[in-house]
């Protein structure tokens, strides 16, 4: 056992958090926000260049072949400098390529990505599927050598800025089997794709998807036909334990911004912070937070994991935690800092915006409650 | 990072819970299990067995007798201890008495009390809060005046915990009233129990139990090479050992155990979602302590004195402590409430069995988990001043 990060994912930090420092602050993120397309080309290029979007791949794709716990420094600062960009939903449609990709779909779409050159995201949600991954009703049927893909996905994260989408779609059964799921792989402009684009609270872009007849190849298939719902499942997972981490980032800037006010702003002469009323709700901030970096450590240490119910309770015990902690560090670091905490000026009230989201985003404390009391 | 145990620690882990399942004898390991009390003659029992194996005080210095133990060992060993329902080892001597004597103790000190604490011949309590000095702990009142090679004490210790079993208690006691600082003119005294003018008074708690105790000192005469430290120095010494103290105060083997152990008397419980996710919560709660825990021990590993981080580990753990003994009352139901048989009532009625019966007592008593060893709104005190600055 050890807690620690190693040399190389502190220097990765570090790295990182120069370059945000420097072009992340919350001024650049403003102007990036208030762009036509809600993020940044130049910031993706230096991702690319930092080997920030390779750091989960195999060398062999031009990635570092990081583990996750690599991944958890990565989306802590992203978490902590707020960050808009299409960084999650590309890693997340990697790793389908990744796990679930033949040799040639590998080879074809991850050292693009790695190279900044390949933006994706996975369209899955459906109107009244909430977070139940086989509630699928969008179909794909044979036609010709390859498929033809109809339905309808909302709230795809990211979707508008994807080159290429993984679709979930199904190949048999009824809208709830667990078998009969396939996944796909379909760029945006191939014909038939229409993508109608959302900005968010908190200022992230998500967008509905809908396949009328969109016709695709036989490679287009990721995985086993009919087998798709074990490695979406997976998959997702993974993406919950990141965003976790990208939690635990958020949380600890509330927490730093939250005691800096309780510092410096004075009332009745005095800081705040003197207060023994707001001293133990911020001893409370800190609580949750080191409660909240430890279980998204076992998040990204057991994601991993080859037995799919280990993964699965410790995936779901992060999320109803994380859940839990997004709330209540959010609500607590707006309340202290007061009515300044309520303005869009102050970057605490884009912390509390995006630490809600995030509480909801893969499955909320319900959603997860309800999962790991299925496993038993 | 590894969250995973190696080879070896998973061979350390197998050797200390087969070592434990040979030695731990049955009738202590039920009376642990059942909420019975435990004598002093149980508690010592285990002791011995324990520094026999030399596996009593594993974070002293070798040289006293720790076991050299890795962090992740320690806690291997607490946690193959805790599911295995061992007693615990009585913390006064092992964990408190002895790292100050370790950090502030003379050597004669340390050769005359160090292997009687190791070995379980002393039976050691703490003399530390008294009536009028609870949270506020350097108000305390109880005097000592040197007299020749002697210091006089007089006064009154109370929460004196298993102060009926104490051959020897350490106290803080008052030794220059006139000090400009109530922290300045407080020394800390070893005292044997037996000498004259001292008076152990029950105090009986809402479970019914006898735990805590009051201790009157009446001119007791404690020879001045008692004194640990310099005189009026006292305040350094309790602070440092309110780090240990409240280092074994997380409970997180226990509190798994316990979990464990709601689980098996839920029942048809377990399928009603209202119930099952409190316990979820808990469970979720605790996996993240184990962590934060380690985390915390892995920063002590230079060896330097536990701080404010054991005050997180002991808000948040007497809090998880008190949910588990709430939602174990809740699975019993209305058999919650019978305490004792009276007029005929026996063991084995319908409506009477001891382990249900012990629940709601357990309950009660657990209240004092966020009381005792500092309440939890000093920790929050504690973590605002010396973690957050504030």
């Amino acid at each position: 056992m050890d807690f620690e990060y190693s040399d190389e994912q502190k220097l990765l930090s570090e790295t990182l958090r120069k370059f945000l420092n420097t072009g992340y602050g919350f001024d650049a993120r403003a102007k990036i926000i208030a762009g036509p397309s809600g993020s940044s080309e130049d910031v993706w290029a230096v991702l690319a260049e930092m080997g920030i979007l390779g750091v989960p791949f195999d060398a062999e794709h031009g990635g570092f072949g990081g583990t996750t716990v690599d991944m958890m420094v990565v989306m802590e600062a992203l978490g902590e400098f707020l960050v808009v960009e299409p960084y999650l939903a590309t890693i997340l449609g990697g790793r389908f390529v990744a796990r679930g990709g033949t040799r040639a779909q590998q080879a074809r779409l991850l050292p693009a990505l790695v190279q900044g050159k390949l933006k994706m995201a996975f369209a899955q949600t459906e109107r009244g599927a909430r977070y139940d991954l086989s509630r699928v009703a969008t179909r794909a049927a044979k036609a010709g050598d390859g498929w033809a893909l109809d339905g309808e996905k909302s709230v795809v994260l990211h979707g508008g800025a994807a080159d290429l989408l993984v679709v979930s779609a199904r190949t048999a059964g009824g809208e709830r089997d667990a078998g009969g799921l396939g996944l796909f792989l379909v760029e945006r402009r191939t014909p038939g794709v229409t993508v109608r684009e959302y900005r968010t609270l908190d200022n992230l872009r998500v967008a509905d998807v809908t396949l009328a007849g969109v016709r695709v190849g036989a490679d287009a298939l990721l995985g086993r036909e009919g087998q798709g719902l074990a490695l979406a499942e997976e998959v997702v997972d993974y993406a919950t334990a990141l965003l976790c981490a990208e939690a635990v980032g958020a949380i600890k800037y509330a927490h730093d911004a939250t005691l800096e006010y309780l510092k410096t702003r004075r009332q009745f002469g005095v800081p705040i912070g003197s207060f023994q009323a707001l001293q133990h709700r911020m001893v409370d901030i800190l609580i949750s937070y080191e409660q909240a970096r430890s279980i998204a450590c076992l998040a990204c240490v057991k994601v991993d994991s080859t037995d799919a119910d280990e993964r699965r309770r410790a995936v779901s015990a992060a999320k109803i935690k994380i859940a839990d902690a997004c709330r209540h560090v959010s609500q607590e670091a707006v309340q202290l800092h007061g009515g300044m905490g309520m303005t869009e000026e102050l970057k605490i009230s884009h912390t509390f915006r995006r630490l809600t989201s995030i509480a909801q985003a893969f499955g909320d404390a319900d959603h997860h409650l309800e999962r790991y009391a299925r496993l038993g | 990072m590894d969250l995973n145990y190696s080879a070896e620690e998973i061979a350390f882990r197998d050797e200390v819970r087969g070592w434990l399942r040979a030695n731990l004898p049955v009738e202590l390991r039920d009376k642990v299990l059942n909420y019975q009390e435990l004598t002093k003659d149980d508690l010592l029992r285990w002791h011995k067995i324990l520094a026999r194996k030399g596996w009593v005080a594993p974070f002293w210095p070798t040289e006293w007798g720790g076991t050299g133990w890795t962090v992740v060992q320690r806690y291997i060993f607490e946690e193959e201890c805790g599911a295995a329902g061992t007693p615990p080892i009585v913390a006064f001597g092992v964990r408190m008495c002895a790292p100050v004597l370790l950090r502030f103790g003379t050597e004669a000190q340390k050769k005359r009390f160090l292997p009687r604490i190791y070995n379980g011949e002393d039976f050691w309590v703490q003399g530390y809060s008294e009536p009028g000095s609870g949270s506020d702990l350097a108000s305390l009142k109880t005097r000592a005046v040197r007299d020749g090679d002697a210091y006089v004490v007089t006064g009154q210790k109370i929460w004196t915990t298993l102060g009926q079993y104490g051959d020897w208690i350490f106290c803080l006691v008052r030794t220059d009233p006139k000090a400009e600082k109530k922290q300045e003119g407080i020394s800390f005294l070893l005292v044997d129990m037996k000498t004259p003018g001292i008076t152990v008074r029950p105090i009986i708690l809402m479970d019914q139990g006898h735990e805590v105790n009051e201790v009157f000192f009446d001119e007791v005469r404690v020879p001045a090479e008692n004194l640990v430290h310099e005189e009026g120095r006292g305040w350094t010494v309790a602070k440092y050992l309110l780090g240990y103290e409240r280092m074994g105060t997380g409970n997180i083997a226990v509190s798994k155990r316990e979990l464990a152990r709601v689980k098996t008397m839920a029942g048809p419980l377990l399928d009603d979602p209202r119930f099952r996710d409190r316990l979820t919560r808990v469970e979720v709660e605790l996996m993240a302590l184990e962590i934060t825990n380690m985390r915390f021990l892995d920063q002590l590993r230079g060896g330097r004195a536990p701080g404010a981080e054991v005050s997180l580990l002991k808000i948040k753990g007497t809090e998880i402590q008190q949910t588990i003994t709430e939602l174990m009352v809740q699975t019993a139901g209305p058999f919650a409430q019978p305490f004792r048989p009276v007029n005929g009532g026996a063991e084995g009625d319908r409506g009477f069995d001891r382990l249900t019966a012990s629940l709601l007592p357990r309950y009660c008593n657990v209240r004092k988990a966020t009381i005792y060893a500092g309440s939890n709104e000093i920790q929050r005190n504690i973590i605002a001043k010396a973690t957050l600055g504030l």
